[in-house]
């Protein structure tokens, strides 16, 4: 237990510093790499308590590649950052106030399952052991077998999402030079190539 | 007093010490990969290729490591000094540490954990950092340029690298990857009644995705033809240009020791790993770990081939070809092998 309890206080130190850091930071570049490291060490938290599955998603998904869009964006971005300093105070409430709402919903849940027995029986489901069910092949029963409607269903509304992206983002623009790959391979000679007699003198 | 010896100290010296073995036959493997990489593009452009230092140059790269380490690190003064210097330290540290879960021979593992493939596409996606890190920290345009460029590419070919995994996973049915070379042992070819031989292996059952997987590969750690983010002739060096001395040779390393990682992928997850090509006494005899490292060696020779023979693509080409190619290509063979899988029963 002490080296796991070493590492837990590890990542969760580390995992606070740098959100910490994400809101303070005065370059928003470097926000974003400390959100990076975020995420980094709640994959290890995950780690730590046996979703091992849950912590590489959120490393491929996230850190791979929701956040290198994220860095991509910032970084072109022509921040202000006065007038981004400015705006702190204004908007200070809300974002406390979100905080506070998060923060209460977790003490509710937690205390909850101190007290009420019935909530603690629905936070411990019958998990199997890892040495009898990975973690995949559990999470693949409950999304694959168990909700595989509400699995397609949510799969259905990201694919209407990304189709509004595109309808949104998509124009044709005229007077452009596409690169055609099927009318360049089926070029021949003959269509390539003129043979012409020229006369001396003439020219073409 | 004991119990703290028993199970924590020896147990973490044990590890780092497997650690440690690992990375120096790690590093003298790639310093030999460096030079074996220079001797075929030589070969192929008819030249001679690093033949001074040592035997055949056979210490050419130890001499460079030595340049490298004894120039001078020229920081620009418009730098984000932080991020440019940790930019190197996180491709090379990423690009080690996915070498935890590869298998080398058979139990010859520092982390054999139940997740290893996933491990390996999260660490190697996680790549793309170091490049932006540098290209955006050097704060000048061709790096930056070259930057765009990469983490662009590296998204996009991680797609169809996703997908090919994920074939090799139905065949499999295990993320493990000492498990994915312990499939191999049987296929195609055992079920026509041979006997244990490389026919059995993933790259006879998946082809075109053996291929995918290569010429993404290739795209995934920049190398030729697909090594737009450093294309000497558009960016100078891309997103390396403001780097030199030991922060470029960290680049550099970080590099290669991404490019033998997909090697031995490509070993692991195709090539039967560990397995003897033919299952008869005296290959038998030789031990795993030398036919791991010589068909490594063979696919970086591909590798290495590709570099010399192929023009660079062009961008739009580099974006229709892992797009309109490879992912739809990739996708429907992932439909493709479940049905098999399903409708055979072989799974």
């Amino acid at each position: 237990m002490g080296l796991q309890a070493l590492f837990f206080y590890i990542f969760a130190t580390v995992a606070i510093a740098s959100a910490l850091m994400v809101i303070s930071a005065k370059n928003p570049v470097h926000s974003v790499l400390f959100l990076i490291l975020t995420f980094f060490n709640a994959a290890g938290l995950f780690l730590l308590t046996g979703a091992e599955f849950l912590a590489m998603i959120l490393l491929v998904v996230y850190v791979g590649a929701v956040a290198v869009l994220f860095l991509f964006v910032v970084m072109m971005l022509d921040v202000d950052f006065a007038e981004l300093r400015s705006g702190v105070m204004r908007y200070a409430p809300i974002g406390l106030l979100v905080g506070i709402v998060l923060a209460v919903e977790l003490v509710v849940y937690v205390g909850g399952t101190a007290i009420s027995d019935t909530a603690k029986s629905a936070t411990s489901l019958p998990i199997p052991a890892l040495t009898e069910r990975t973690n995949t092949a559990a999470l693949g029963d409950v999304l694959y077998s168990n909700y595989i409607y509400f699995f397609q269903l949510s799969g259905l509304v990201l694919l209407v999402a990304m189709i509004g992206a595109i309808v949104l983002t998509l124009r044709h623009r005229t007077h452009v030079r596409r690169q055609d790959i099927s009318t360049q391979v089926a070029r021949s000679p003959e269509t390539a190539v003129k043979v012409v007699n020229v006369k001396p003198g003439q020219g073409i | 007093m004991d119990t703290f010896f028993s199970t924590y100290v020896w147990p973490t010296l044990i590890m780092v010490g497997q650690s440690l073995l690992l990375m120096v036959a790690l590093l003298i493997y790639i310093a030999y990969v460096l030079l074996f990489d220079r001797k075929i593009w030589a070969a192929v452009q008819l030249r001679r290729g690093p033949n001074v230092v040592g035997p055949w140059g056979l210490f050419q790269s130890f001499a460079d490591l030595l340049k490298f380490v004894f120039k001078e690190p020229v920081i620009p003064a418009g730098a984000n000094k932080g991020v440019f210097l940790l930019a190197p330290l996180v491709a090379v540290t990423l690009a080690l540490a996915t070498w935890a879960v590869i298998p080398l021979a058979d139990g010859w593992v520092i982390a054999n954990i139940n997740v290893g493939i996933l491990y390996v596409f999260a660490i190697s996606s996680l790549e793309v950092y170091g490049i932006i890190m540098g290209g955006w920290a050097s704060n000048s345009k061709y790096p930056f340029l070259g930057a765009l460029r990469s983490a662009a590419q590296m998204v996009s070919y991680e797609v169809s690298i996703g997908f090919v995994i994920v074939t090799v996973l139905l065949t499999v049915g295990s993320l493990n990857l000492t498990d994915i070379v312990y499939a191999q042992k049987d296929g195609l070819g055992t079920m026509i009644g041979l006997p244990n031989t490389f026919l059995d292996w993933n790259w006879l059952a998946l082809f075109p995705m053996f291929i995918i997987f290569f010429i993404s590969a290739l795209a995934e750690t920049n190398r030729p033809p697909f090594d737009l983010p450093e294309a000497e002739s558009e960016l100078v060096a891309g997103f390396m240009v403001e780097y030199g001395s030991t922060p470029y040779m960290m680049f550099m390393l970080g590099e290669y020791a991404a490019i033998v990682l997909m090697c031995s992928l490509t070993t692991i997850l195709f090539l039967g790993g560990w397995l003897p090509p033919v299952d008869i006494a005296i290959l038998n005899w030789v031990p795993g770990i030398i036919w791991f490292i010589l068909k490594a060696t063979m696919v970086f020779f591909m590798f290495g081939l590709v570099k010399a023979f192929v023009p660079r693509y062009r961008y739009d080409q580099l974006m229709r070809l892992g797009w309109k190619v490879f992912l739809p290509l990739s996708l429907a063979m992932v439909v493709i092998v479940a049905f098999v899988l399903k409708l055979t029963g072989w799974a």
